[in-house]
């Protein structure tokens, strides 16, 4: 193709997306719009599979069998999510094999949240209601994206997220109003829990360098500060309700612009854990190298049973 | 070490409730059939959101290619009179 002829595609592209119209797995793309898709979504993919680890970690010890069901399913969805994300990723020809490859050599990222330890039970609760909240506001404008696959993914998983939150919520809330040490617990939790939240959402709009195009393809529809600032405002009430406080001295009800002012985030900490300095980064990569690793021979065995059981239907067929 | 063979790629179909047709909602790994059956119930249907499911390899569907559009689906563009609206009935004629 001449490169006349690739610019008057790209242009019908990006008209195609102006107008609201979704691009399918087989359509014409450039080749820079399949390869960010393939980047963001299996890092989505990875969150999801990473995510799973820190809370995997308090199933065993959930305090009730009321809770122990409910982390059960968050983590099971968690698992499913990130199915939903690999699949949507392979219909634009990458591989699941190579998309586990670049997780395990540390090619690809994860969101840097869980590679913050989960120390207490109170963790629980926060990580659902402050980073499942977090997602839910990033996620929720990708129900509208305009890649076909994609955009199913998120409404399917948007549609369980719900209930992670809750669950989160309903943890803290029981915490705050428990005994004294409960409600330090959960003091302590929101402490820790809340500026990695932040960080969650992206790095500020002049330093984020995606911003501008994945706008354009509707890869994201608003910026992370305006995705922030929308979490800050929805989380600080419901912080007041359950009685504890937003570890922010600087925090602040801005009267004139209707939402909250907040203090320096610390950028050095989050650039560190991207960077793989954070507390649990080898953790997370050592659990989940190794359980793919310790599952190889399952793997094996299933495949040589499949071939052995055909194999067997076709003997008996002639 | 890379596993022998990879697991193939499945399509996973769902109906939601009788009465209704088998969608497609994604796919999955798995071994064999069964297993992808086994595989699309814990991944597509968590909450109750079918009541059968087909799989089928990814490798036998065949496609239309999205670029032979135009002569593809020709046919049926210049057939206005294979729709009600394209005949002319007095207004008398309430339903029909």
């Amino acid at each position: 193709m001449s490169e006349d002829q690739i610019k008057s595609l790209e242009k019908e592209f990006e008209a195609r997306i102006a107008r609201d119209e979704k691009i399918e797995p087989k359509d014409w793309m450039p080749e820079k719009y399949r390869e960010t898709h393939i980047r963001q979504m299996s890092q989505h993919a990875h969150s999801e599979i990473v995510g799973m680890l820190p809370e995997g970690n308090w199933i065993t010890r959930a305090p009730s069998l009321r809770r122990k069901v409910a982390l059960l399913a968050k983590v099971q969805d968690e698992a499913g999510h990130g199915l939903y994300l690999y699949s949507a990723t392979e219909t634009l020809g990458a591989s699941r094999e190579e998309l586990y490859d670049q997780l395990h050599t540390g090619k690809a990222k994860y969101s840097s949240i869980f590679n913050y330890p989960t120390l207490t039970w109170a963790d629980m609760g926060a990580i659902g209601w402050l980073v499942d909240g977090a997602a839910i506001i990033n996620q929720v404008p990708l129900c509208n994206t305009s890649y076909g696959p994609y955009a199913r993914a998120m409404i399917r998983v948007c549609k369980e997220e719900s209930f992670h939150q809750r669950q989160g919520f309903e943890i803290m809330l029981k915490l705050a109003n428990g005994t004294e040490e409960q409600k330090e617990m959960a003091q302590d939790a929101l402490n820790r829990w809340w500026w990695p939240s932040l960080m969650m959402l992206g790095p500020t709009d002049d330093k984020s360098v995606h911003t501008a195009q994945s706008m354009k393809w509707k890869l994201k529809r608003k910026t992370n500060d305006e995705l922030r600032q929308q979490f800050i405002d929805q989380t600080v009430p419901q912080a007041d309700l359950i009685g504890l406080t937003i570890p922010d001295p600087a925090l602040k009800w801005n009267e004139e612009r209707g939402s909250y002012d907040f203090g320096e985030i610390d950028w050095d900490e989050f650039w560190q854990v991207v960077k793989g300095h954070g507390p649990m980064n080898k953790e997370r990569m050592k659990a989940r190298v190794g359980a793919w690793e310790r599952g190889e021979w399952v793997r094996d065995a299933a495949m040589a049973y499949a071939e052995k059981a055909q194999n067997r239907k076709e003997k008996q067929a002639v | 070490m890379m596993s022998v063979k990879n697991w193939p790629l499945w399509e996973i179909f769902v109906r939601s409730k009788n009465g209704l047709e088998h969608r497609h909602c994604g796919s999955l790994h798995a071994a064999d059939a069964d297993m992808a059956l086994e595989n699309a119930r814990d991944v597509y249907t968590r909450r109750n959101e079918g009541v059968s499911i087909w799989v089928v390899e990814s490798k036998h569907i065949t496609a239309s290619n999205p670029e032979n559009n135009g002569e593809l689906f020709e046919p049926a563009q210049d057939k206005v009179y294979r729709h009600p609206t394209f005949y002319d009935l007095p207004d008398e004629v309430k339903h029909m």
